[in-house]
């Protein structure tokens, strides 16, 4: 456990370090990022919470099996979407030009809109929540393995 | 004697790999008529603005489910093997 002010300000950073992570999924079938990217900058956070307190205090709260279904989850999901659309190829894009996601936007440079993008930003929240859970679990793991300890159940 | 291998296998793999780039096409000049479909449909046919995740999320979904299934195997490898270290110490 690190000193009384880089915990404080490991408490407050947390927050703009999870909305970011939440922005770069959320907006990845807009903007540069995505599931991926945006699930390594919550893992950072993660991190930066490990180092701030000890892995001690932060196994209280991840608990494996809670990691370990959220990431099943995520995949599950991603390869539901996929095959969701197997009336006509796998992973075909069934939302475009429904309510759901389905505005097509003109071709060329615009600004864009959230509500665009059919299956695919269902698939990086998909994809966000598998890495998140599965990073998170793998550093957790190392960390408390190199500190001579086990993850809760 | 293991030296010399590994110096020769080196030189091989440095070998395949210049060969690999002497062969590179020129920057600028992709091989195949894909990218200008992708380019000037993806907007059309996925909805999304950004042409890259369409191609990794839309068109070449099958890799990223590969991706996601190296992950999975990765952290499923960590969490199984730190797990049978710990009880083997403890056990012995």
């Amino acid at each position: 456990m690190l000193s009384k002010i880089v915990r404080t300000v490991a408490n407050q950073l947390i927050l703009f370090i999870l909305i970011f992570g939440l922005y770069i999924i959320v907006h990845g079938h807009l903007t540069p990022g995505g599931g991926f990217q945006g699930g390594a900058v919550i893992v950072s956070g993660v991190v930066m919470l490990m180092v701030a307190f000890s892995s001690k205090e932060l196994k209280k709260s991840l608990r494996e099996r809670v990691l370990s279904i959220m990431e099943s989850t995520g995949a599950l999901i991603l390869i539901g979407l996929a095959l969701a659309g197997i009336g006509t190829v796998f992973a075909y894009n069934f939302l475009v030009g429904t309510p759901i996601f389905g505005r097509i936007p003109v071709t060329g440079p615009n600004p864009g809109d959230i509500w665009t993008g059919g299956v695919i930003p269902l698939m990086n929240l998909a994809v966000g929540l598998k890495v998140v859970a599965g990073l998170s679990a793998v550093v957790l793991a190392l960390a408390l393995f190199s500190s001579g300890e086990e993850m809760e159940e | 004697m293991r030296k010399v291998v590994g110096l020769i296998l080196l030189l091989v793999v440095v070998a395949f790999l210049v060969w690999g780039v002497l062969l590179i096409h020129p920057f600028g000049y992709p091989p195949s008529d894909m990218d200008d479909y992708i380019i000037e449909n993806a907007q059309k046919e996925t909805a999304s603005n950004n042409v890259v995740t369409s191609v990794v999320f839309d068109y070449r979904l099958l890799d990223t489910l590969g991706e996601a299934t190296i992950l999975f195997t990765a952290v499923m490898g960590v969490l199984l093997l730190l797990r049978t270290l710990k009880r083997r110490e403890e056990s012995s």
